[in-house]
């Protein structure tokens, strides 16, 4: 069996893995919505479809002993940075197969042997966890980063400022990268937060700050590779805003019909799996047909690992009390 | 009477009361535009306008404050946090600010204001979506705490909370909010009294929110003759009413949907323990969730707050022993 670590390994410096991959998190959304229209899955999920070059673009640039904070939408995240569809799979069906045996759900992601730390379900929840990660790697003068991972919605909870002060005045080495899909659960950004840019925040901080095109694998990657290389340096905090598109709705049934018209279509265009293809195309990398080909064979590898999910065994009753705390050790 | 879903009676006790009081407004998260997350303020914003329903930015700290500052100026806002736990971002807003400001004022600052949240589990939204965190405030004096159990109560503890003079959280069992009932426009419950759900001679069950409909079905299948009290409001809690019944039957069982450790049942066990000693015919114990977080599977999340099944087990139990039974999880051998 592949470990998450191999999978991770397997994306560096090879651009067609890293397609590979991002067909694997569409067709494993696709899915994802499938099974949970047919009442497959329970409570929610938040698809992240449009979010591949962002995810792989981070995965290819981080090491596997970086950490990374994410959100309840972390799907791509987690398939990028190495977990196994399977275990992710299995973790949204409730199974004990899955990365959290089963009790955690669509929204909570985790494998620490490739840097997830469990994904919050909470708005700005995972930013401070991911300044305190590059806190301990400070005092322990270890040469790995923390990430945070988040929305463009959770620029305006107080955790997104008072982690991003703190990491300045600490100067400590941690990216936060906002990944502005243009929407906040139905409300678009432009309606709830008074600027475009939402990078420019960090100026107040005396933060370096950049816009990318999260769209573009490489894009992501120079832009990325920038800020990880000034963390990892002891340069300090950056805050990036890669600019995305949610293509789905926000979480569960959402249709979306809040869009303005038109929108979807434009941002189609600049769809991460077909920006990909039209350069691994012009560098001869790939062909349509093998275009066409990996997108099939993904699709039915998934949709047999579904059906084999589906029969994977639940969590004992003894995994509710399981993992809570452990007993005092010290002092008698 | 006129039939609501539950989510429906909230939407008419909002409505009713802005029609009413022009002071009342109303703002969070999707609530305006998109009318909810849960649909529980459909037509608000069309009836109201912008001025008076607003959506928000997520920023629960700043707009619960607002909240506070705004009520503390004469208006009543009602705000919506979508899921309890995302007041966690907010509490010094609500428990530390807002709770404090009739007695930090010497009393001549009042805090109108009413925050409405969905609560518990069983809808598997996993263990940061699905508590219902009455304890969070239940040990805050200055604030109340309601929790409605059917679309009647929906509508009237609402009414009630805008009306109220204080800082009031209504915690909504979101489980419910699809759960139809007969709603009497006319009726505003009082704050601190409790309803009776059942009444009987053998045993009195004393249960809030979805857990009223718990024990009511538990009772029929335990085949008991029981004062089924709806406790409807955390604090102040409705002694007068508890401890008449107890000492009517002479057995209590409290039954919590939230971990066994510092929940609001043991306050009444105790009370009614130290005050009607003398009465009771078996010791008076509580129903609750194991000290666990709300895990996302379906099989475990269906163990996890107390089942009817289970509680009619205890029922029975308490009517032929003397002793309180053991909670499913140490009976079981699953857990200590
Ligand atoms: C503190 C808090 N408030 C509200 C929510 C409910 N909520 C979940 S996702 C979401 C929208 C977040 O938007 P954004 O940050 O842009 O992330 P996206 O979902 O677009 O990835 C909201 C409001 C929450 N989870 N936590
Ligand atoms: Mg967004």
């Amino acid at each position: 069996m592949t470990t998450s670590l191999e999978r991770r390994n397997a994306l560096y410096d090879n651009d067609l893995a890293c397609y590979e991959r991002m067909v694997e998190i569409r067709e494993f959304e696709k899915i994802t919505n499938a099974l949970f229209a047919a009442g497959s899955i329970r409570g929610t999920t938040h698809l992240a479809v449009g979010q591949e070059a962002l995810a792989l673009g981070m995965a290819t640039t981080l090491k596997p002993t970086d950490v990374i904070a994410g959100t309840y939408r972390s799907h791509a995240l987690a398939l990028a940075f190495g977990l196994t569809p399977h275990s992710v799979l299995g973790e949204i069906m409730g199974k004990a197969t899955g990365c959290c045996g089963g009790v955690g759900g669509s929204m909570h992601m985790c494998d620490t042997s490739v840097g997830v730390l469990p994904t919050s379900a909470i708005i700005g929840g995972g930013m401070p966890i991911a300044a305190g990660a590059a806190l301990a790697f400070q005092v322990q003068k270890s040469k790995n980063i923390g990430v945070a991972l988040f929305g463009d919605g959770a620029t305006n909870i107080g955790a997104f400022h008072e982690s991003l002060n703190l990491a300045a005045i600490w100067k400590l080495p941690v990216v936060f990268v906002c990944d502005n899909n243009v929407y906040g659960e139905y409300s678009r950004i432009n309606t709830t937060t008074p600027i475009d840019d939402l990078h420019i925040r960090a100026e107040s901080y005396a933060m370096p700050h950049m816009a990318i095109d999260g769209m573009d694998i490489h894009a992501v990657r120079k832009g990325i590779g920038e800020a990880v290389d000034r963390a990892r340096s002891g340069g300090g905090p950056t805050l990036v805003e890669a600019k995305t598109y949610r293509f789905s709705g926000h979480s569960r049934a959402d249709q979306a019909l809040y869009r303005p018209e038109g929108e979807l279509e434009k941002w189609q265009k600049r769809d991460p799996l077909l920006v990909t293809e039209q350069d691994l195309i012009a560098r001869k990398l790939i062909t349509q047909d093998q275009i066409d080909q990996i997108k099939s064979t993904k699709e039915a590898d998934l949709g047999a690992l579904a059906t084999k999910v589906e029969s994977d065994p639940e969590p004992e009753l003894s995994a509710m009390f399981s993992n809570i705390w452990t007993p005092a050790k010290a002092g008698k | 009477m006129t039939a609501m879903r539950v989510r429906q009676a909230i939407v008419a006790a909002l409505a009713d009361e802005m029609r009413a009081d022009e002071n009342v407004i109303f703002f969070g998260e999707d609530v305006a535009e998109a009318e909810g997350p849960f649909k529980t303020s459909e037509g608000i914003l069309e009836e109201f306008g912008p001025v008076r329903v607003r959506d928000t930015p997520i920023s629960e700290m700043g707009f619960t404050g607002a909240a506070v500052g705004a009520a503390m100026m004469g208006l009543k806002p009602v705000v919506e946090i979508m899921f309890i736990e995302f007041l966690g971002v907010a509490l010094d807003q609500v428990v530390t600010e807002g709770a404090k400001m009739r007695y930090l004022s010497n009393g001549t600052l009042s805090v109108p204001m009413t925050i409405r949240a969905s609560v518990g589990s069983g809808l598997g939204f996993g263990c940061q979506h699905s508590q219902t965190l009455e304890h969070w405030f239940a040990s805050t004096p200055g604030l109340k705490v309601l929790m409605p159990s059917d679309a009647q109560s929906a509508y009237s503890l609402l009414r009630a909370a805008i009306q109220d003079p204080d800082p009031v959280i209504v915690l909504e069992p979101r489980i419910l909010y699809a759960e139809r009932g007969e709603v009497d426009t006319s009726k505003v419950t009082k704050i601190g009294k409790a309803s009776m759900r059942a009444t009987g001679s053998d045993i009195t069950i004393v249960a809030l929110g979805h857990m009223v409909n718990i024990a009511e079905a538990a009772i029929k299948a335990a085949g008991v003759s029981a004062d089924l009290v709806d406790l409807q409001t955390i604090i102040p809690w409705d002694r007068e009413t508890v401890l008449a019944s107890v000492k009517k039957t002479g057995r209590l069982i409290v039954v919590e949907e939230a971990p066994q450790s510092g929940g609001w049942g043991s306050e009444i066990v105790a009370t009614v323990t130290a005050q009607l000693f003398s009465s009771l015919k078996s010791a008076p114990f509580r129903i609750t969730t194991p000290d666990v977080p709300v895990p996302f599977n379906g099989g475990l999340e269906a163990r996890f707050a107390p089942t009817s099944d289970d509680v009619a087990r205890q029922i029975k139990h308490a009517l032929s022993q003397s002793g309180a039974p053991q909670p499913w999880w140490v009976a079981e051998g699953v857990a200590k």
